[in-house]
Parts: structure tokens; C-alpha cells; sequence
């Protein structure tokens, strides 16, 4: 089930020490989002991440969908002690998703991938 | 298109029209001197001749095609602009309406006399006809300047809507990671919109942590105006901003409660001071007076 399908891209999963890095760009597809969950979970449980960046500086449209991915990525990473931070979202995707009433509450943002991971970084805690 | 019975009678049409063109100059001397456009062209006569002779072809046009009564006639599309700006030039004198459409109306006399003339018997049923139908499109002339002004006049509402929309919302730098919004004035949604996004902007642009929205200058927050604030300062905190919202009055504050807004989830400070403080603070910052001053302060 965690083979993606031919001619399906996959989110590149990196990783920065003990910080997990994922830059979404345009459009996450059902399937695509699935292995993008399923890959975090297995490399937070296998190695020693104790952070998970989420970079959406590319991406223009979020959804009620994605919205939900995102969050859904969060609360996995929690129960598995990692903290998880939303980095580079656009002001116009920020605009849309309040009017939408998707506030993403329970998830910690940052300006950018620079701050996301100063956030995670050990003299902020 | 509304075009009455009576304009299909094609000989007063063409009378009128032929007398328009025929005694054009005439017309456009005795023009020349109505208050209407000695007002407008104060400087050169000429050129006053020359408007009125535009404005006579027009006529001439428009009574030829026999629309006397339509105002999207084609003849009038020509001198439209050139009466927007007469209008729009009285007005600004100072002029109201009323009395811009009397002065267009004081055109007719002068024309109505000459067509008179025109006629073998000035009194008689041919003349009646030739006066009623110029009477007409002199009316219809009326109508077209008060519309071309009435449409400048939201032109001009429209434009300063923009520009008191971009002016009444400035973003400044507080400090190196702290952008603050001095809000004044009603905030209704279409500025709580312009806000937002000139906020988000500048948070990308000056890495902001911290954003303060001062309603100090708000004179009645309601549930409404209440939801925008949240609206704001959700969508700075999306941004992975702080927002702080500054500058509750007594009064307001007491107003918030009463009508049951929760604003449990906004950082509020009494003062934009204590809203910064509270910003220095979290970024570590600590501003105090030097110790010589504190000697001379005492």
C-alpha cells in the first residue's frame, strides 16, 4: 500500500539532524498525501526526530482537504513526541483559509523554514 | 429602444435639423453669452463658439435619426465628454444641480426664437411643431448633462473611496520584529480586508514576530467589527505571527462583554505602550533608562 503509484510524485521527506524537513509544492493528491503520512509517522518512530517542519511556501491553494492532512500530520507526530510547525504560508492562502473559518487551530506557525526550525531548536523549549 | 410616435414624423425631423445646421452660427454666438458657457470658458469666446458649435452638431445629429426623446442617441455619445466637464466645471464653482440644469434649460430661448423666424407664420402649426420638437431634444439635452455630471460625481466618490481605504491603514515598524496597525475610523469589511492584507504583507517583509493592532482610534466595536479583529489576528497567527490587539477603551471593553464576544483567544493590552512592552518582552528585549538619567530624574 506504501508503493506510490507509477507516475505519481512523491513528497520528498528530508532529514536536518533531529528535525524532519517536507516541502510541499502545488497540488497534494489523495494518494500522495496518504504516503506523505504514512512516510513521516515511519521515519519519526525509527529514527530520533523529535521536530517536523512543513514547508507550504509553494503551494497556492489550501483546502478544507489539505487543511485536514495538515492537521492530521500534526496530531500523528505529537502522539509520536515530535513537535510539529506550519512554515512560509503566503498571505493570500492565509486570507482564504480565515474566510473559509479553517483557523488550524492546535498547529504552530512559523514565518519561515529559518524560524520554523528555531522554533524546534533545543534553547526554545 | 424608446422611440415615441410622434419622432417618426420625418419633415419636422429634417426642418429642425436643417435649421440646426443652417444657423449654427447664430446659434452658437447667442449661446456664447449664456451664463452656461461664458462661465465655463471664461478665457477665450472662441473657444465657447467652438463648444457650442460641437454641441449643435450633436443636436443636429441626434434630430436628424428623429430620437428626440433617447439619451443613448448616438449624437450625444460625441459632446458627452465635453458637457461632463462643462457640468463637472460649475459644479465645482459651486453651482447645484438645480441651477446647472436651469441654465441648460435657459439654451432652449434663444434657439426657439430663430427657429421661429424661420417659419412663414411664427405663430402657426408648422412653427408650434418645429418649436415642440426642438423643445424636445433640448430636454433630452437636459438629461444627458445631468447624468454625465451625476456619473462624474461617483467617478470622484469612488476614486477617494480607494484612496481613503489605502491611506486610512498604514503599517509602521515599531520595532526590528514588531509592525503595528493604528487603526481609525469604522472598520467595516472592506477595510478590515485592505488591513489585513497590508499586514500580512509587511510581515513577510520585515520578518515580523510580533503585530499589534491598535483599535484605539475605533469608535464602536460590535460583533461584526469583533469578528474582523478575529479574522486578523487569525490570520497573522497563520502567518506565524503573534497579534495583539491594543487600545480597548473603558467604554468598548464594556461593550465587548455585554454583548457577549468571546475574545478569549486574542492577546488584548490596554495601550499600544503595553502592547509593545509585551512584544519587547517576549523577544527578550529590556528598555530602561540609563542609570545617569535615573540620577537626574531624581
Amino acid at each position: 500500500m506504501s508503493q506510490p503509484l507509477p507516475g505519481q510524485a512523491q513528497v520528498p521527506v528530508l532529514a536536518l539532524g533531529d528535525t524532519l524537513l517536507v516541502s510541499l509544492q502545488g497540488e497534494l493528491h489523495d494518494g500522495m498525501a496518504e504516503q506523505l503520512q504514512h512516510d513521516i509517522s515511519s521515519r519519526i518512530a525509527t529514527s530520533r526526530v523529535t521536530g517536523v517542519v512543513l514547508d507550504i511556501s509553494g503551494v497556492e491553494i489550501v483546502d478544507s482537504f489539505l487543511g485536514r492532512v495538515l492537521a492530521e500530520i500534526a496530531s500523528t507526530a505529537r502522539l509520536l513526541a515530535a513537535r510539529t510547525v506550519l512554515a512560509g504560508m503566503r498571505p493570500a492562502v492565509a486570507i482564504t483559509l480565515v474566510e473559509l473559518g479553517l483557523t488550524l487551530h492546535g498547529l504552530t506557525t512559523a514565518l519561515d523554514v529559518d524560524r520554523a526550525l528555531e522554533l524546534l531548536s533545543p534553547e526554545e523549549k | 429602444m424608446y422611440v415615441p410616435e410622434q419622432d417618426a414624423d420625418e419633415s419636422v425631423s429634417r426642418v429642425v435639423s436643417a435649421f440646426l445646421e443652417r444657423r449654427q452660427e447664430q446659434i452658437a454666438q447667442r449661446w456664447a453669452d449664456a451664463p452656461l458657457f461664458r462661465s465655463v470658458f471664461t478665457v477665450s469666446r472662441d473657444e465657447a463658439i467652438e463648444a457650442c458649435k460641437a454641441v449643435l452638431d450633436a443636436l443636429s445629429d441626434v434630430a436628424v435619426s428623429g430620437r428626440f426623446e433617447d439619451i443613448d442617441a448616438p449624437g450625444f455619445g460625441t459632446v458627452r465628454e465635453q458637457l461632463g466637464r462643462m457640468a463637472a466645471t460649475r459644479s465645482r464653482t459651486g453651482s447645484s444641480p438645480a441651477q446647472i440644469s436651469a441654465e441648460v434649460a435657459a439654451l432652449r430661448g434663444p434657439a426657439a426664437d430663430l427657429l421661429r423666424e424661420e417659419f412663414p407664420d411664427p405663430a402657426g402649426p408648422e412653427a408650434q411643431q418645429g418649436v415642440l420638437a426642438l423643445t424636445l431634444i433640448m430636454g433630452t439635452l437636459r438629461l444627458v448633462v445631468m447624468e454625465t455630471a451625476l456619473h462624474e460625481g461617483e467617478d470622484l466618490i469612488h476614486r477617494q473611496r480607494q484612496q481613503l481605504l489605502e491611506v486610512a491603514t498604514p503599517v509602521i515598524q515599531l520595532w526590528e520584529g514588531t509592525v503595528a496597525v493604528p487603526l481609525i475610523g469604522t472598520l467595516d469589511s472592506a477595510r478590515s480586508q485592505v488591513v489585513m492584507e497590508s499586514l500580512l504583507e509587511a510581515i513577510v517583509e520585515q520578518r515580523a514576530r510580533y503585530a499589534i493592532l491598535d483599535i484605539t482610534g475605533v469608535p464602536t466595536v460590535d460583533s461584526l467589527v469583533a469578528q474582523h479583529l478575529m479574522k486578523t489576528v487569525a490570520a497573522a497567527r497563520l502567518m506565524g505571527a503573534e497579534c495583539i490587539v491594543s487600545g480597548i477603551r473603558p467604554a468598548i471593553a464594556q461593550t465587548i462583554v455585554q454583548l457577549g464576544i468571546d475574545l478569549g483567544t486574542v492577546l488584548t493590552r490596554a495601550s499600544l505602550a503595553d502592547a509593545l512592552a509585551y512584544a519587547l518582552g517576549r523577544q527578550g528585549i529590556e528598555v530602561s533608562a540609563r542609570a545617569d538619567a535615573r540620577a537626574v530624574a531624581r
